[in-house]
């Protein structure tokens, strides 16, 4: 096409003078030395800025504390050891007798309490050792009389090692016989080796049976985090799914190579303005028509599911008759007008039907909730997906409207332009563009009275209406002696500004405002996730849709393909394999991201994590960061091999 | 009849691709446009169904002004007018017969090709078109799968379905060895001599100019330097057009 052979000028590389090479080299290392400086100087002020200090790091405390925490987090509170309360005695005499007392050496073997001396005159101070026995825990010391009643003396507790030592004072009580000191502690039963039953002491109501549990088993806390960590992996899969629903039709959008063709006659854009004010409000009544219509056969599912039947018919043949399947020959006036009125007629009902559906879906997931036991989420959720439908199918409504009425009015603008004598064409596009400028300024206007709550007319309508006149004329003028105006640039620009904003904010943050929205949990998570994923899939699809090749764009384009046809046909299968593996990437990233979303009061683990972090439970943090660190590894490796599979 | 008026193109970067080009193509004719490259011969053809906006001059086709046509019209005008490429321009991970139907896609109903579904009598005439280029056991194969010669033929059934009146070749033999180009180009002769239909094909051979072209512009730096039967271009033309270092080849 326009490559020409342009001979590439030889770039002449004359030797250097011998005398400048001193003073350039000169230069140089003056210039590097400088530059070393700065740098120094950036990071001085780097280090004092974050606060870097040694001395804290070698500051013994300090690393107790952090010896005690690694320790901690070494030893996740995996499982719960039933404990047995266990008692240990040692001997005594008082007073001592004339030969000494010489108590039996207790077994080493196991835990074991001595005492010393073994025999002390009435009432003296007698030192209570432990070993063996299980580490930092409390115990009790008892006196036992001769009729085996325990007197608290005291109190002790094991050190790391498992072992103790505790003065007691002992009862003024003289005997022939040895005296019993008795330490009582809970030792914990079984290991992960020995599963052992414990006797909870307590009996089944029905059997009379005693109830035994298995020691270890699984902690509360265990229980916890798996609850917490499937909602981790099901938040992520959510903001996932909306994210890239949505991101997808948003990415052409941001497509510079798709865009940048885009343009319109002047009086054709400049009408679709005019005519999208319009749409809103008649998508706004179309809206409120089929609601009303479809709420009308909602009293039963019966009755709605026949409207939905009869809907359903009349929208498929409608539209079936409207659009037909080929367009050989122009289709007279006549023909025409009663199409269109046909394709609105099929559209209303058409929306009827989605309202009666969600309608139905609502119904029947009440009806299911209570049947299903413990599978009652699914009754619950196809109510819920009603719902959603519902909120969807207004949402459609409204855009599709608005948009007939933008397509519409650029009809109605070229349409126009074309029938227009030549003399009147600048006066009109004056006018349109005063209207559409001052439309346009007044719905931002309008949007910024909401914000900040202003109410003087003046100030919402007439004042932005005039600047927007002055605007729109202005933008006819300049657009005037062009065949058409680009507005994909626009659109690009305003959509990746868009989604650079959007992208910047972290859904930590985002979070925030969305549970004062929908309160604390993983629904508010799911939100914040998703918007994000929406506005970072959308950039990276673009930057994907970018970089296709045009080929078959224009091959298409040469068949007299529409702009939808040219990307359904020529873009969107050569963008396929990118869009999944960049979905798989970004269900990776928000498995990671929803771990933490919980910090910020959006559900999941993270949740968890905080709280037990806040509480100095680092035993307990520890299980979390485990799960997070099992989750997150085993969805990379998932999510690579499913990438290596489909791209 | 095909009338193109002092036709002009500037790129943005200020590359005068066409200068002031004029020439007639009466309905029927096998054109071959020739040239060096980046002479303008893909460019002038690019302009014909405006994939390229010129800068200035008029293109008339059937008195129809096609610089002149509205985003819709242009839209109609296309349809009629096939289009072959050098690199064939096929989207790979779509199935044959996908690329063959997408040239239909000017005459369906946008809304129900958007689902990937055409009328009954456009899938016939894919496969009858497939079999025209004999490819019919191809249809479900990706088109990724085929070999450069195959890729091209399924380039002319795409075009043919469009029931095109005109057909531009962009250089639609360069990529292929000599005995895929004339098979190629049969079918392009096949299609101008049964049809009727008008070929204006950029080619770099001139022995494939000599035997297919019932008439042959040159351009040489956007200049049309030569409009004349292929057979008038001897020696002496060939460097005019070529250059005076140009030696023939073929």
């Amino acid at each position: 096409m326009a490559d020409r052979d342009s001979s590439p000028e030889a770039i002449d590389e004359s030797p250097q003078d011998s005398e400048k090479k001193p003073r350039r080299s000169g230069k140089r290392f003056w210039f590097i030395l400088l530059a070393v400086l700065v740098g120094i100087g950036i990071y001085a002020y780097a280090f004092d800025k974050t606060g870097v200090n040694f001395d804290e790091i070698q500051n013994e405390t300090r690393q107790e504390s952090l010896v005690r925490i690694i320790r901690k987090l070494a030893r996740p509170e995996l499982l719960t050891y039933e404990s047995v309360k266990t008692s240990f005695d040692a001997e005594y005499m008082s007073p001592c007798p004339s030969g000494g007392y010489d108590p039996e050496d207790p077994s080493t073997s196991g835990p074991y309490v001595t005492l010393a001396p073994s025999c002390i005159e009435l009432g003296g101070e007698i030192t209570l050792e432990g070993f063996n026995l299980n580490a930092n825990r409390n115990g009790d010391i008892f006196y036992v009389t001769g009729d085996g009643i325990e007197i608290r003396l005291g109190e002790f507790q094991t050190d790391e090692t498992g072992s103790f030592s505790q003065v007691v004072s002992t009862r003024e009580r003289a005997s022939d016989d040895p005296q019993i000191i008795r330490a009582t502690t809970a030792v914990t039963v079984g290991s992960i080796f020995a599963w052992e039953q414990v006797a909870t002491g307590e009996t089944d109501r029905e059997t009379g049976e005693e109830i035994f549990v298995t020691s270890p088993r699984l902690s509360q806390t265990s229980l916890d985090t798996w609850d917490k960590i499937i909602e981790t992996v099901f938040l992520a899969l959510i903001a996932t799914t909306v994210g890239t629903l949505i991101a997808i039709p948003l990415s052409f959008f941001a497509a510079r190579n798709l865009m940048k063709d885009v343009a319109m006659p002047l009086m054709a854009l400049t009408m679709s303005i005019a005519f999208a004010v319009a749409g809103m409000g008649v998508g706004f009544m179309v809206l409120r028509f089929a609601r009303g219509t479809a709420d009308l056969f909602s009293d039963t599912t019966a009755i709605a599911a026949i409207a939905l039947a009869i809907g359903t018919a009349a929208t498929y043949f409608l539209a079936k008759w409207a659009v037909p399947s080929t367009e050989e020959e122009e289709p007279s006036a006549g023909l025409r007008t009663a199409r269109l009125t046909a394709v609105v007629v099929a559209f209303v009902t058409g929306m009827i039907s989605l309202f009666l559906v969600s309608v139905i879906l609502t119904d029947i997931g009440e009806w299911l909730a209570p049947k299903l036991g413990s599978f009652e989420f699914l009754g619950t959720f196809v109510t819920s997906v009603g719902d959603i439908f519902w909120l969807f199918v207004s949402a459609l409504t409204a855009l599709v409207t608005g948009f007939a009425f933008m397509f519409l009015g650029s009809r109605v603008g070229i349409g126009l332009r074309k029938r227009l004598p030549n003399g009147a064409v600048k006066p009109v596009n004056y006018l349109l563009g005063a209207i559409a400028g001052a439309m346009s300024v007044v719905v931002i206007a309008q949007v910024i009275a909401w914000l900040y709550e202003i109410t003087d007319p003046m100030k919402t309508f007439w004042v932005p209406a005039a600047i927007g006149a002055v605007l729109g004329l202005l933008g006819a003028f300049m657009a005037m002696g062009k065949e058409s105006v680009g507005i994909g640039l626009t659109i690009y620009y305003t959509a990746r500004t868009i989604f650079n904003a959007i992208r910047a904010i972290e859904p930590l943050v985002m979070v925030i405002v969305f549970v004062v929205w929908v309160g604390l949990g993983a629904f508010a998570g799911s939100i914040a996730l998703a918007l994000h994923t929406t506005a970072a899939l959308a950039k990276l699809y673009s930057e994907q849709v970018e970089s296709i090749s045009l080929g078959p764009i224009e091959a298409i384009k040469a068949t007299g393909a529409t702009r939808m046809q040219t990307i359904i046909y020529a873009v969107a299968p050569q963008i396929v394999p990118p869009y999944i593996s960049f979905t798989m990437y970004r269900w990776d990233i928000n498995v990671r991201m929803s771990t933490i979303i919980g910090f910020a009061g959006g559900g999941g683990i993270g949740f968890l994590l905080q709280q037990n972090i806040n509480l100095l439970n680092y035993r307990a943090a520890a299980v979390q960061m485990l799960a997070i660190a099992i989750v997150v590894a085993s969805m990379d490796y998932i999510s690579s091999r499913l990438r290596e599979r489909f791209v | 009849m095909l009338r193109v008026e002092h036709l002009t193109k500037i790129y943005d970067d200020g590359t005068l691709a066409l200068d002031d080009v004029s020439f007639e193509v009466p309905d029927g004719q096998f054109l071959a446009v020739i040239g060096l490259s980046g002479s303008g011969k893909s460019t002038l053809l690019r302009c014909v169904n405006r994939l390229i906006e010129p800068t200035d001059g008029r293109i008339l086709w059937n008195d129809v002004d096609i610089t002149a046509a509205g985003q819709e019209d242009m839209r109609k005008i296309r349809r009629k007018i096939g289009m072959v490429f050098q690199h064939f321009n096929l989207v790979h991970r779509s199935p044959v017969i996908t690329n063959v139907l997408s040239g239909r896609l000017g005459y369906v109903s946008p809304a129900m090709s958007l689902g990937n579904r055409f009328p009954k009598s456009a899938v016939q005439k894919a496969h009858e078109q497939l079999a025209r280029v004999g490819l019919e056991e191809k249809a479900n194969n990706r088109a990724d799968e085929l070999s450069g010669g195959q890729q091209q033929r399924v380039g002319v059934a795409r075009a043919l379905m469009q029931d095109p009146e005109m057909i531009l070749a962009d250089e639609p033999v360069a990529s292929l060895d000599p005995v895929l180009a004339h098979g190629i180009m049969q079918y392009l002769e096949d299609i101008n001599d049964e049809l009727g239909v008008t070929v204006l094909c950029s080619l770099h051979f001139l022995d494939l100019v000599h035997r297919y072209a019932d008439k042959a512009i040159a351009l040489n730096d956007g200049k049309l330097v030569f409009e004349g039967p292929p057979k008038e271009i001897d020696d002496a033309r060939f460097k005019e057009i070529y250059g005076k270092e140009a030696e023939r080849v073929g």
